[in-house]
């Protein structure tokens, strides 16, 4: 399982990359893995403002429905539009072509609440047991 | 015996090793651990779609009925006329409660005069279980439990009948006409067939000793058949609008309301269990009938969503999901006869977004088929 160790994860799977003030957000490589092939994202649109943990979406595999959670609070500037077409770029690529929206964060202060690549591999290694 | 597990304690099929070996994700299903998928489902899905694929589905309730009075006790507990059977044919039936509810959704095959094979659903082997000893005591028939001794592989898709010929007997496999069963010895084992299946495709199922089983699921491996999970078996079988027992029907649905009317022979005169509450059902006008839903727009359908018209909930989604063949989603779900005609209108609540539906023809899926099947 891939965990990128510049990025910063929530224990719902999503992970957060900080690059001059916008988080660019998607799910992890063991949160698509769990969830199989997946055929639909329902992804907020830009201008929503967003608190940290707060429900921003949902993603739907052929079997599951699972809802989608911001590790930041913050604007909406764009959602990742490849994926009404590809919802399969999400399997295919979690930290790159399959990320699923970007926001201006509001407290930059936040990410030291999130978990660590290392802090994420040991939970998803306890939620395993 | 029983056929529910101490709490926690899944039973595992004769192939259980072979699935842990593909790395497939077990999951619980009907008191035993299946594989759900190997690869993905949309692969798994497409392989049986286009080429071969093979079902695990050993977690099926398998009855041998032995004795002069087998096929009287199949009429009995089964809406179709099983005395029609010849030896080496199957037919699909329903078993019904006295007051026309569905018990289960069985599948007989007959081996010879005396002797035949029912296959009942995973969930339903033990009331069936219970159901053909009970009503077995009036007639001279002898009832075997195979659910143990046996192990079961649906190899299906278009290419199946080519790939299963590298394993077993081509001269066996050939002349076994859709719904046709025969057994035959495969390296000292036994193995039933029958060109039968549960994803609209071609394809056998196979029937083996629980000992057998992994040589076979290797050798089938070997034929280039792919290893399917219970996933691809829910998408194949809702494309091809097969019904699914305890989400299209259960003990409250009676067979007229889902449409397997086909299915109830009432004709014969004989007495069956449920004769008289489906002989009412036909003759009185359906308060439900089970449509075939295709979504008009993103968002996906499942099993409990609302289906609504004019903002009214008119009825309920009994299967629904993505179709890796049709793209977007497709369902089925039970609406008043008046709102089933083709081409009607709905939306369905998906967790409070409305999404337009539309009724289509059932089925979602056929598949192209050859002329020697037509004629079958």
């Amino acid at each position: 399982m891939v965990i990128p160790p510049d990025l910063r994860y929530t224990n719902e799977h999503e992970w957060v990359r900080v690059d001059d003030g916008i988080g660019t957000v998607g799910i992890t490589d063991y949160a698509q893995d769990q969830l199989g092939d997946v055929v639909y994202v329902d992804l907020p649109s830009p201008g929503k403002q967003l608190s940290q943990l707060a429900v921003f979406g949902e993603i739907e595999s052929v079997k599951a429905v699972s809802e989608l959670y911001a590790p930041v609070s913050g604007e909406v500037v764009e959602s990742n539009g490849a994926l009404a077409d590809k919802p399969e770029l999400i399997n295919d690529s979690p930290y790159g072509e399959g990320w699923l929206m970007k926001l201006r964060l509001a407290d930059e202060g936040e990410i030291e609440k999130l978990l660590t690549a290392e802090q994420y591999s040991d939970f998803i290694e306890r939620e395993a047991e | 015996m029983t056929d529910q597990p101490a709490a926690g304690t899944l039973r595992r099929t004769s192939l259980h090793d072979e699935h842990l070996l593909l790395g497939a994700r077990m999951v619980p299903f009907a008191g035993w651990e299946m594989p759900v998928q190997y690869a993905g489902i949309i692969e798994e899905h497409q392989a049986v779609r286009r080429a071969a694929g093979m079902f695990d589905v050993s977690h099926m309730g398998r009855f041998e009925l032995i004795g002069p009075e087998a096929a009287a006790l199949l009429r009995y507990v089964c809406t179709y006329d099983m005395t029609r059977l010849s030896p080496a044919r199957g037919h699909y039936a329903v078993a019904c409660r006295p007051d026309g509810g569905i018990m289960d959704d069985v599948y007989v095959y007959c081996l010879a005069e005396d002797r035949y094979l029912l296959v009942a659903n995973a969930s339903n082997a033990g009331k069936i279980r219970g159901w053909l000893r009970q009503h077995g005591r009036r007639f001279r028939v002898e009832i075997s439990d195979r659910h143990t001794s046996t192990c079961m592989i649906a190899v299906q898709g278009p290419q199946a009948l080519e790939r299963l010929a590298r394993v077993l007997e081509p001269d066996f496999i050939k002349p076994l006409k859709p719904r046709a069963c025969g057994e035959i010895e495969w390296e000292n084992a036994f193995v039933f067939a029958s060109r039968t299946g549960y994803t609209g495709e071609d394809g056998l199922e196979l029937v083996s000793s629980a000992a057998a089983g992994p040589r076979l699921w290797r050798a089938l491996l070997d034929a280039e058949v792919l290893p399917c999970g219970l996933g691809a078996r829910d998408t194949l079988r809702l494309e091809a609008s097969l019904l699914l027992y305890g989400n299209d029907m259960d003990e409250t649905v009676n067979p007229i309301e889902v449409g397997l009317g086909w299915v109830v022979t009432t004709d014969d005169g004989a007495d069956f269990l449920g004769r008289e509450a489906l002989l009412r059902a036909r003759e009185s006008q359906l308060q439900r009938t089970l449509v075939c839903l295709k979504a008009q727009e993103r968002g996906i359908m499942r099993p409990g969503c609302s289906i609504l018209r004019s903002g009214r909930q008119v009825g309920k989604v009994t299967s629904g999901s993505h179709s890796p063949t049709l793209g977007g989603s497709i369902a089925m779900g039970f609406v008043p006869p008046e709102l089933a005609a083709e081409g009607t209108e709905l939306i369905v609540d998906i967790r409070g977004k409305p999404l337009p539906v539309r009724v289509v023809p059932r089925p979602f899926y056929k598949r192209p088929r050859a002329a020697e099947e037509r004629n079958a």
